[in-house]
């Protein structure tokens, strides 16, 4: 693709190195993967505080990094994403999907934190390919439970960035921002926010 | 004299995720994101350079004719 970039630089232009600082971060010690509630609260601080996009729009670093590698380095093809990947029962769909996957793995944190499962020193991928990664945690130096979120948390944070750089390498550079769960909500809280007003 | 003819961009708010792609590369700051909703073109200011529909990730963004 044509390189494009923005016509002014501005700070959060940069934000994609907080998501190679995060992914480098949880590799190396799993419990900074907490930091990722930051990507999951702003969104809707923004949506619900000010009825505003902002963070999908300017400080996202996930659409920062996928504009930088795809539209500034030039890693994307460029070309638009099949309909049925655009359609709103696919974005709806993903959406309820990936909320699913959340809501279990919220249940597998429950269920480390009263004594019913083993920790899992493992990062999942795609929520089924378990990759090992028990150099990250030292035991005993949070709770199991705690430390169970962080490798929840990070294996979604990981598989939802590798689907993004997979859709930016085969189409548009922002095409994961077509189906992110994050925006779908956001983008749904704006619209009864701003029709109610 | 014919009428002259100008390419400008358009959105299609039904389509469009407000991800903000169009309005980060808009040269004449044309395109906004409405109250988190939908991107909106100010024809006015718009010169048609297709900027926005090459970043737009959800086809929303088309470029129209007008005279």
């Amino acid at each position: 693709m044509k390189p494009i970039q923005p016509i002014k630089k501005r700070w959060y232009h940069y934000l994609w190195i907080w998501s190679v600082f995060y992914f480098a971060m949880g590799f190396f010690n799993i419990i900074f993967a907490w930091l990722g509630l930051i990507s999951f609260f702003l969104p809707f601080v923004f949506a619900i505080g000010f009825g505003t996009k902002d963070f999908c729009n300017k400080y996202c670093d996930r659409g920062q990094l996928l504009r930088v590698l795809g539209g500034q380095v030039g890693f994307s093809t460029g070309r638009l994403m099949p309909s049925w990947l655009r359609s709103s029962w696919f974005r709806y769909g993903f959406l309820t999907f990936f909320m699913s996957m959340f809501g279990q793995m919220l249940y597998t944190t429950y269920l480390v934190s009263a004594g019913a499962k083993e920790l899992s020193e493992a990062v999942t991928l795609f929520w089924s390919i378990r990759v090992p990664w028990e150099w990250a945690y030292t035991a005993g130096s949070v709770e199991p439970w705690q430390a169970q979120f962080a490798f929840g948390l990070y294996s979604l944070m990981l598989t939802s960035a590798i689907i993004g750089i997979l859709l930016m390498l085969l189409f548009k550079p922002r095409s994961w921002c077509a189906v992110c769960p994050m925006g779908t909500m956001t983008q749904m809280i704006c619209k009864v926010r701003n029709n109610n007003e | 004299m014919g009428n002259v003819k100008r390419r400008h961009a358009a959105v299609e708010r039904g389509v469009c995720v407000a991800c903000g792609s169009c309005e980060d590369v808009c040269p004449r700051g044309a395109v906004k994101v409405m109250k988190g909703s939908y991107a909106a073109v100010d024809i006015s200011l718009c010169i048609g350079c297709g900027r926005c529909e090459m970043v737009c990730p959800a086809g929303a963004v088309t470029m129209e004719v007008a005279e």
